[in-house]
């Protein structure tokens, strides 16, 4: 189970402030908080002390009501005032959210049931988690695939929805090194059956519930080497081992169980040299094939050119960007282990 | 001088003082095709309040499930459909129908002095479209459910399995008894006021109704094609709202608000309308700057059409519409701002009894403060695209819909019970139950808005143990809530049946329906009134006439 640290909140209502964008909007957070909380005490205090002061007696006269126009006046004319002044500290923060610099780092999103995908400029590609340079502005490029999702940084107070077809953008510039979450802020539903894995180790279940990612802010030289670095076996495990972790890091878990309980995609318990019967693909492939070295390849590369019979083809391709050969050959390596 | 004077001609039913409303006919026909607005308003409030519990309970399975972290009593495709249901029910066949036209049904004629609405075979013809509406929506519940959200967003409800025709189609013939509804109130007011009821004599429950009114007719309408069109989408792939076929997912969103914007403020309007008359009635006051009222009350009703996009300023939209939806939001709070003052200058110096309904009529103020600022938060853009989808909008239309809608229309039901059924109720144990309602509404609610504001997104089957706290304390309230509501339909029942028997002004009111007799008879008044002053001129009363009995 991999174990993230979520600091507790910075103030009692809001999640620590990880971006430079974040305590501008705080400050108005507050303001209004500071506002509201002296308007409600002072319009419940009213009511509270003028309904024991002035409570009815025998012998109350029932006169009329007086009339004060000027204070009518004077109480639609301040608030108007501040409502004005709200909405011009909110939408000139807000552009700060939304107007990107022409060097910012440029990330590409996209949202599907139920997982986000990132891609980096250099082309690189992950599921579920994703690496900032600590201090560079980021420009978010977002979409997605099948519903509305919306892609939600509580600790930058920014989100912005996933629409299919369109692209939409958001601004914000990491300023905290650490880990802060991403959660999906658009309902976008959940398994028809039972109750599966996330995508994201650690994260809550239930589909729209369960899309939730990992924002890793880093230093600049970390970030670098993570974009040249090629993905290698961590020290002291075997193959098999390794194809464990990718087995949940990059989201075979969600689809494929190793129990033998059907899900969106077949169980890996046993299946490894199995022949299986097949739908109609992209490439025409009917009939029956083998789970070998070569098929596994292929259904991860192109995963609806020979999609198992009972499944739909929804799987997400994993390009040489997402998943390197060898580390193709570390989940085959983990596949043939279950039995 | 009496301030109500009935003609000297004789009437039919004069003859017998013990005939009112509920005893001219018998039998269950009687009632079927009844054309007596207080007979339909009866079955209106009969129906809603079966919605009423029904909602309820899958909002007490919702807050359940959400007990824990984790799988707590059910899966999250169960979850989704039962948080569906909860939404459809509540605002489509609870909270829009509830004042108008049960409440409002029953005590609008009256007001007015007249014998009944203006077109009573419509009003009976609403009634039963409501009741189709419903039926086609509830069936959906056994012909697999529906698990996309009381706001069917696109192209999630365009692709997902389930019964998502039947469900929409009965919000679409139940939209019809909102638009014909509307249609008769308009024409009574204008058309059937008592000689001597001006306009500026008008109670200002029926200035809400009026406002309300206009809206159900030029709003619905929106809904209807936009339902229309979502169910063109799935029957026939149209591709209106597909990305795919060169149609846009957010172009929905756009309708669909259109609509239910102005659909939130004929869900507060009426409230705020009832708060008006329990005010007045319990401080024995003219409401502070009637006119401000009703002037108000018709600007939120033009207001309302403007600000749709504001719940959608994540979508996608340019920052130059964000920006004219939020300066165009904040203008919307200030006439309620304006009536929140108006009622507290109301209770400076004046003669107030915290009798059962005042006191929801106070926790409406209370409740509509919290509301209403939560409000200028979702309205500033900065803060809203942290706040929006999260807890803190469900807290802030909670408060809005159930702690100033819902309060107010107990506080209308208690109220006017004594002239609908003729009985009163133990005041004791409504006051009892008050407070649990009180205590565990706010209980429920209030630590939503934390929930929210620290990232807790909304329509979440599951959640991070560090929101446990919050979501625990939240449930275990919904079941005080549970027990302060049950606890009053108790004492609403054993009213039916052994109250004791309601004289015809107990709540000392001046206001022009307590002029008749509680329960009324068919024709409302013994003959026709006229009006010689306003409903809440107590200075010009005379004793007799606020006199118990």
């Amino acid at each position: 189970m991999i174990h993230f640290f979520i600091p507790q909140p910075a103030s009692f209502d809001l999640p620590p402030p990880i971006s430079s964008e974040a305590p501008q909007i705080d400050w108005i957070y507050n303001l209004i908080y500071y506002v509201s909380v002296f308007f409600t005490v002072v319009i419940t205090g009213l009511m509270l002390y003028w309904v024991h002061k002035y409570k009815r007696k025998k012998g109350d006269k029932r006169v009329e009501t007086p009339h004060y126009p000027r204070l009518e006046i004077v109480w639609t004319v301040i608030p108007i005032i501040f409502v004005a002044f709200l909405f011009h500290i909110g939408f000139k923060a807000y552009l700060g959210q939304t107007m990107a610099s022409q060097d910012a780092l440029e990330i590409r999103v996209r949202g599907q049931k139920w997982q986000w995908w990132f891609t980096y400029p250099n082309g690189r590609e992950a599921p579920n988690e994703l690496y900032l340079p600590v201090g560079k502005q980021v420009k978010f490029v977002i979409s997605a695939v099948d519903v509305l999702h919306s892609f939600y940084v509580p600790g930058a107070r920014t989100k912005k929805d996933a629409v299919p077809g369109m692209y939409t953008t958001m601004v914000m510039t990491p300023t905290s090194l650490g880990d802060t979450p991403v959660y999906c802020a658009e309902y976008c539903g959940a398994p028809r059956e039972g109750n599966p894995e996330p995508a994201y180790a650690g994260a809550p279940h239930g589909g729209h519930s369960a899309m939730m990612a990992m924002i890793h802010v880093v230093s600049q030289a970390e970030f670098d080497k993570r974009m040249t670095e090629g993905p290698s076996k961590p020290e002291g495990l075997t193959d098999a081992q390794w194809g464990a972790q990718l087995y949940k890091s990059n989201a075979c878990v969600t689809c494929h169980s190793t129990d033998g309980t059907k899900g969106t995609g077949p169980s890996w318990k046993g299946i490894f040299g199995k022949p299986v019967e097949l739908n109609a693909g992209l490439s025409g492939g009917t009939g029956s094939a083998t789970v070998d070295e070569s098929y596994v390849q292929e259904s991860i590369r192109v995963p609806a050119a020979k999609v198992v019979a009972g499944f739909a083809p929804v799987m997400p391709p994993y390009s040489e960007q997402a998943l390197s050969e060898k580390q193709i050959d570390a989940i085959i390596a983990y596949m043939k282990t279950l039995e | 001088m009496a301030a109500i004077t009935t003609d000297s001609h004789g009437h039919a039913g004069q003859g017998d003082p013990n005939a009112n409303y509920l005893n001219n006919k018998k039998g269950v026909m009687s009632w079927l095709i009844t054309l007596d607005h207080k007979r339909i308003g009866v079955m209106y409030l009969v129906t809603v309040l079966a919605f009423f519990l029904f909602g309820g309970i899958m909002a007490l399975l919702v807050r359940a499930e959400l007990f824990s972290p984790g799988r707590t009593l059910m899966d999250p495709d169960t979850y989704n459909r039962i948080f569906t249901i909860h939404g459809v029910v509540m605002v489509f066949l609870f909270i829009i129908p509830a004042i108008p036209a049960a409440l409002g049904n029953f005590v609008l004629p009256i007001m007015l002095g007249a014998k009944d609405v203006a077109f009573p075979r419509l009003n009976l013809a609403s009634y039963y479209l409501f009741v189709a509406g419903a039926c086609f929506a509830l069936f959906s519940l056994i012909d697999g459910g529906v698990d996309t959200g009381w706001t069917f967003y696109t192209p999630y409800s365009t692709t997902t399995n389930g019964a998502v025709v039947w469900m929409v189609f009965g919000a679409f013939i139940a939209g019809f008894s909102s638009i014909l509804t509307g249609l008769n109130f308009i024409v009574t007011i204008h058309k059937l006021r008592a000689p001597g009821q001006t306009w500026s004599r008008l109670p200002l429950f029926l200035w809400a109704i009026y406002a309300t009114s206009i809206l159900q007719v030029l709003a619905t309408p929106v809904l209807a094609i936009t339902l229309l069109l979502l169910i063109l989408e799935r029957t026939m792939g149209i591709g209106i709202f597909d990305p795919h076929k060169g149609g846009d997912p957010v172009l929905f969103q756009h309708f669909f608000w259109f609509y239910s914007h102005p659909a939130v403020y004929i869900m507060i309007l009426p409230g705020m309308g009832i708060v008006n008359e329990l005010i007045a009635t319990f401080t024995h006051r003219k409401i502070m700057g009637y006119r401000a009222v009703f002037i108000s009350s018709l600007a939120l009703a033009l207001f309302s059409f403007l600000v749709w996009a504001h719940h959608m300023f994540t979508s996608g939209n340019s920052e130059y519409a964000n920006m004219v939806f939020s300066a165009l939001t904040f203008l919307v709070a200030i006439p309620s701002g304006v009536k929140v003052f108006n009622w507290t200058g109301t209770l400076w110096r004046a003669s107030i009894w915290t009798a059962s309904p005042m006191l929801y009529g106070l926790a409406f103020l209370f409740q509509f403060c919290i509301g209403g600022l939560t409000g200028l938060f979702l309205a500033t853009l900065a803060t809203d695209i942290h706040l929006h989808d999260t807890y803190f909008v469900v807290a802030h239309f909670h408060y809005v819909m159930v702690g100033s809608t819902v309060f107010a229309f107990i506080g209308g039901l208690h109220y006017w019970w004594p002239k609908i059924t003729g009985k009163l109720y133990d005041e004791a144990t409504a006051k009892r139950a008050f407070w649990v309602t009180f205590v565990g509404y706010n209980g429920v609610f209030l630590p939503q808005f934390v929930l929210g504001s620290r990232g807790m997104p909304r329509r979440y089957y599951d959640y991070l143990p560090q929101f446990e706290t919050l979501h625990r304390v939240s449930t275990v309230f919904s079941w005080v809530l549970a027990v302060g509501l049950f606890w009053m339909a108790f004492m609403f029942i054993q009213s039916l049946r052994n109250g004791k028997k309601a004289p015809r002004n107990p709540w000392n009111s001046a206001g022009f329906e307590w002029g008749s007799p509680n329960p009324p008879p068919l024709e409302n008044f013994p003959s026709q009134p006229t009006f010689n002053r306003g409903p809440y001129d107590y200075h010009l009363a005379t004793d007799a006439e606020i006199a118990e009995d």
